[in-house]
């Protein structure tokens, strides 16, 4: 019984509207909350298995070249040391997002300073550890290896180029235009469970338990990687500390543990620490943007040029896709917009959350406050007025769109009208105060997912997919979806995730996780509801389920009395249809921001931050709150302190560790106001919902500078916005 | 790791005639033995040496032994009342669960944070003297302006000496023989030169025993860290600053700066210059330039002239606006 649906048309039901337990929306806590604080999670690196192995990688200390170990038999010969292990099979990095292949398997070709090249596995992790920062190696390295990627001849990605109208033309012709060039510097993920596999095999049968975010395809990557069989590998990641992105594809650690724990006949665990996280998960790329804005004398725009240069390592496909949300938030006849990649050897590049609108859109509306200011036009009306009717490049219609409601909601509960209106003017003590906004808009995607649905003899229901839960709430509103429908208190229903011996879901990526797996159980209890009907003999619109009760018509009886003993399964599939490009879907916000800058020390402090947002229908008000507060905290970090330093002679990461890559700390991040706004699309799923994970940090460190540029008169284009690009202009200099 | 033996001190004596690595809170030691940067055979633990007591001296000041963790010793009564300037200071470095375990002899020994000295890969004059300094043209931003060598430009990273620097504060130390030396902090850490292995003027076998605070100074007392988040990281510069101003002047001015250099940075001239005269943005400034008349960055790091620069002028500006104190 698999109930299928491609999502070809919009919902013409809005069937969760019409049910009676009253759960879906409700601010409910994890249920893996409790675990989670007193220990009883258990993590990738918490498995105990009898008679494990502990492997430790070894990293390449050259940047482009041939390694080879040079003292090999010294460290087999360390203490507890069981093997020393390079194979062709190793991950050069981790897969991309959603690759389901192997990623590049380089052996002991290093392209990059920092790559795993070598696993050595003894008996203790402290042994392990120390054999291998005994290792040598001898390799040779190239010379003249590029590493910065302003200085090498891009490649254009073509699929991302737009070129329609006249940009220059638009630009001559403008009463007010804006021509400016951006940098964002490169991000880590920075998770806090940092990756760890533990491998172990029965015959030809591997079971891999690790932190990963996206099963099925996880699955596949390894399997390929190592060349056997999907259905000979299982991965298990109930609890993930942290994803972002870093754990989207199957990562070094996995592999090697796979192919030492083969070659031992024992489990092996490979931990990665915090500086190999670093030097091998893939990163954000830094980015260069010229943005070009062109407007009449009321500020609407006649062109957009957004021209975007990211890097990525030989090989790697992906690209940061800078400009997504500019093809189409605002409007403005001719348009140019495009994506080159420059080539380097640094740690390969890839998804971390919100790829794309988190570096993207924070300088699309800073470019806007300069259009602001430059036409004399409030930075909120000179948003509204730009808002197209239809997709400006691709003609066709938006699905539901917020984005009016969220900056005049904002606006109001920022009180942006008593905002400072002379940069630099407003001063308090030592601190310089500003005021500054910004758009939010994130691509809505819906990706495959299935889930099964069991309602118990006994009247309780249990939810199965291989989705993980990376923090984020999975296990609440799964649960939550799964007892609005079958009519079940929350605490009747149980969630079960991670495992790839569950039905396929979408992992958890691009926003889709929520709706997309939600969907598949909203499917899945369809049919069950359909089984009830049947044995009500009813029609399923007269059908009401509430509290462990069926009542059709006049008839009421607890569901255990309905079931005579048996359990009803059903199983949901759903899969992104025609709706997906009939219609542009994405999910909007704004935000408003307050700082203060200290005159003399240039240091920024955030004191208030207001977002809205309007992301569909909200399956649990707390956890899709806590995914903006967390989004926006993100969105500080990015204005304010998060830079990977590359080092110029060898491209490695100078600042590899936490202390030294500056993540917001609660002293950074001030109260936050979160507004989720109250919204149906009917184009995104049948549930109505669409993502929220990433979209409360695509434009939120574009707020903050805004904020930044108002209280001091300064535009600092080139993010993080650290003090040492303020002092030199602060007044007094 | 290096594999290593564990000793327990029972004794200073056990400390220092092993002439082993002492280990005290553990906090910054152990990191870098995790990543091999420090490699001791022998490790001795001096948590239960009798070390851990703040007592008033004869003279009138506070006596606080190497063990009194950075908590307590932030938390003190006396301090918070009489040194103000230290006790800010502490807490205005690393984070409740580390000051919990940090002790005052730790902390004064804690080793930089250049980011090459922490990777094992990186030639370091400092971790493998003769290697080289990689950081001299790599990215420099944290490291020093002032008394930098051809050997190393790395800084002291810490907060507590700096304040303990301006309140003319003494380190005591035990050798091996049972011998025990005075060493004002301000020499006790020491500028690179050509040996950058050395940061501070202890030999092997030497245990700190405490830090004596003169009697107070009365004065106002500020602490003033600018780094590149609200809290927890290290200090881009940092102004420890003990300040009496009397009948509209500077009567009694303590300085002493963090970030700049490889060890606490004082410079008597300009506590001098400003002495008896009357507080004023043109003074402020030629006791900024004086103080920073040689300072030399290295690229990334040449903003910390002027954010020094403009942080004593904060510094000053907030200590005359206190008004008089004396
Ligand atoms: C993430 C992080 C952030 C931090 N941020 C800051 C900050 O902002 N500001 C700041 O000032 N500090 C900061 N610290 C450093 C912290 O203050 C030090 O780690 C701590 O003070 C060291 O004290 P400890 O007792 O743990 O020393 P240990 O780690 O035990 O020892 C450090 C060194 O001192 C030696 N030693 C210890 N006691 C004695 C003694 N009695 N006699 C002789 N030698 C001795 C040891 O041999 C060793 O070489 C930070 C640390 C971390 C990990
Ligand atoms: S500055 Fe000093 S610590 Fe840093 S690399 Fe150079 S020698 Fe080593």
């Amino acid at each position: 019984m698999t109930n299928s649906l491609t999502m070809d048309t919009p919902a013409e039901r809005r069937r969760l509207d019409e049910m009676h337990q009253g759960l879906v929306g409700e601010p409910l806590d994890r249920p893996d909350g409790p675990l989670k604080v007193s220990g009883r999670a258990t993590y990738a690196h918490e498995w105990n298995l009898e008679d494990t192995a502990y492997g430790v990688l070894v990293r390449a200390t050259i940047a482009k070249g041939k390694a080879a170990i040079a003292n090999r038999a010294e460290i087999e010969a360390m203490d507890g040391v069981l093997t020393v292990l390079t194979d062709n099979r190793f991950l050069r990095n981790p897969a991309q997002g959603t690759a389901g292949e192997a990623p590049v398997q380089s052996g002991l070709d290093v392209e990059y300073f920092g790559q795993p090249v070598a696993l050595v596995v003894a008996e203790t992790f402290e042994q392990a550890r120390h054999a291998a920062q005994a290792v040598i190696f001898d390799g040779e390295a190239e010379a003249d290896v590029p590493f910065d990627p302003e200085a090498v001849d891009p490649e254009e990605q073509e699929d991302e180029t737009v070129d329609q109208g006249d940009l220059d033309a638009a630009m001559r012709e403008a009463a007010h235009s804006i021509d400016a060039v951006y940098r964002t510097a490169g991000h880590a993920a920075a998770a806090m469970e940092p990756h760890c596999s533990i491998a172990s095999w029965d015959g030809d049968e591997l079971t891999l338990r690790g932190s990963y975010q996206m099963l099925k395809y996880n699955v596949a990557e390894l399997a390929d990687a190592l060349g056997i069989d999907e259905d000979k590998v299982r991965i298990l990641s109930p609890f993930v500390g942290g994803g972002f992105g870093s754990k989207l594809g199957i990562s070094p650690e996995a592999v090697s543990a796979a192919i030492a724990a083969k070659a031992l006949g024992r489990p092996v665990v490979v931990n990665m620490a915090r500086q190999q996280v670093f030097d091998a998960i893939l990163r954000r790329s830094e980015t260069r943007q010229h943005v070009r804005l062109a407007a009449d004398e009321d500020g609407r725009l006649t062109g957009i040029g957004h021209e975007a240069l990211v890097s990525n390592a030989p090989g790697e496909e992906f690209a940061e896709p800078v400009t997504q949300s500019t093809h189409f938030l605002y409007a403005g006849e001719s348009r140019k917009l495009g994506l080159s990649i420059a080539r380097i050897h640094r740690t390969p590049a890839g998804s971390v959350r919100a790829p794309g609108e988190a570096v993207g859109m924070p300088v699309l509306e800073c470019a806007m406050d300069e259009l602001a200011e430059a036409a004399a036009i409030d930075p909120v009306e000179l948003r509204k007025r730009n808002i197209p009717e239809r997709h400006p490049e691709e003609d066709i219609p938006f699905s539901s769109r917020k984005y009016v409601e969220a900056l005049d909601e904002g606006a109001r509960r920022f009180g942006w009208d008593k905002r400072n209106r002379h940069p630099g003017g407003l001063v308090e003590g030592e601190w310089l105060i500003g005021h500054g906004m910004a758009g939010a808009s994130r691509v809505n995607m819906l990706n495959a997912a299935e889930a099964r649905v069991t309602l118990s003899a006994d009247g309780h229901a249990t939810v199965e997919t291989d989705m993980t839960d990376i923090g984020t709430g999975t296990y609440a509103i799964l649960s939550q979806v799964a007892g609005e429908m079958l009519g079940l208190p929350i605490d009747k229903v149980e969630t079960k995730l991670g495992d790839s011996s569950f039905p396929k879901g979408p992992g958890s990526g691009g926003s889709w996780g929520a709706s997309s797996s939600g969907s598949a159980v909203f499917l899945a209890c369809e049919e069950i509801r359909k089984a009830i009907c049947e044995r009500l003999d009813c029609e399923e619109s007269d059908l009401t389920l509430k509290d462990g009760t069926a009542t059709a018509g006049n008839r009421s009886l607890p569901l255990a009395d309905l079931l005579g003993g048996d359990d009803l399964v059903g199983e949901g599939k759903i899969e992104p249809g025609k709706t997906g490009e009939e219609c542009a879907q994405a999910t909007y916000g704004a935000y408003f921001c307050e700082v203060a800058v200290n005159r003399y020390t240039g240091e920024t402090r955030v004191r208030r931050m207001t977002g809205v947002f309007g992301a569909g229908r909200i399956l649990n008000r707390k956890t899709a709150t806590s995914q903006c507060l967390g989004g926006i905290t993100w969105g500080i970090g990015m204005a304010l302190t998060e830079e990977l330093v590359h080092d110029p002679r060898d491209g490695h990461i100078v600042n590899r560790d936490l202390a030294e890559y500056h993540v917001p700390v609660n002293l950074d991040v001030p109260q936050i106001d979160i507004v989720l706004l109250d919204e149906r699309d009917d184009a995104a799923s049948p549930i109505q919902a669409k993502g929220i994970g990433e979209l409360g940090l695509c434009g939120a460190a574009g707020a903050v500078a805004n904020a930044i540029y108002n209280a001091t008169g300064i535009r600092v284009r080139n993010f993080p916005i650290t003090l040492d690009k303020l002092i030199g202009e602060l007044p007094g200099s | 790791m290096k594999p290593f033996d564990y000793r327990r001190a029972e004794s200073p004596s056990d400390a220092t005639d092993a002439g082993a690595r002492i280990i005290a809170g553990g906090t910054n030691l152990l990191d870098l033995m995790k990543l091999e940067i420090e490699r001791p055979d022998t490790l001795i633990d001096i948590n239960r040496l009798d070390l851990k007591a703040i007592e008033e001296t004869e003279e009138g000041g506070l006596r606080i032994g190497a063990l009194v963790t950075n908590s307590d010793c932030a938390a003190d009564p006396r301090i918070r009342r009489d040194y103000g300037v230290l006790a800010r200071a502490i807490l205005a470095g690393a984070s409740g669960q580390l000051r919990n375990k940090a002790t005052t002899g730790g902390n004064l020994c804690q080793r930089t944070r250049c980011g090459y000295f922490y990777d094992t890969a990186m030639p370091c004059n400092k971790r493998d003297p003769g290697s080289g300094c990689q950081a001299k043209d790599g990215f420099n931003r944290i490291h020093a302006v002032l008394g930098a060598s051809e050997a190393c430009i790395a800084t002291y990273p810490g907060d507590m000496a700096v304040a303990m620097t301006a309140l003319d504060a003494t380190v005591e130390i035990e050798s091996k023989g049972g011998e025990t030396r005075i060493v004002p902090v301000a020499d006790f850490h020491r500028l690179p030169g050509d040996t950058p292995e050395r940061d501070n003027v202890l030999d092997p076998g030497d245990l700190i025993t405490a830090v004596t605070l003169p009697p107070p100074p009365g004065g106002v007392h500020l602490y003033r860290k600018v780094r590149d988040r609200a809290s927890y990281a290290f200090a881009l510069v940092s102004v420890a600053a003990v300040v009496t101003i009397a009948d509209g002047r500077f009567e009694r001015v303590a300085l002493a700066f963090g970030g700049l250099a490889h060890k606490p940075w004082r410079d008597p001239r300009v506590e001098e210059l400003l002495t008896g005269e009357e507080p004023g943005p043109a003074l402020f400034d030629e006791a900024a330039e004086m103080l920073l008349a040689d300072a030399e960055g290295h690229g990334h790091n040449d903003f910390k002239i002027p954010l020094a620069w403009r942080t004593l002028r904060a510094v000053l500006t907030e200590a005359s606006e206190r008004g008089d104190t004396a």
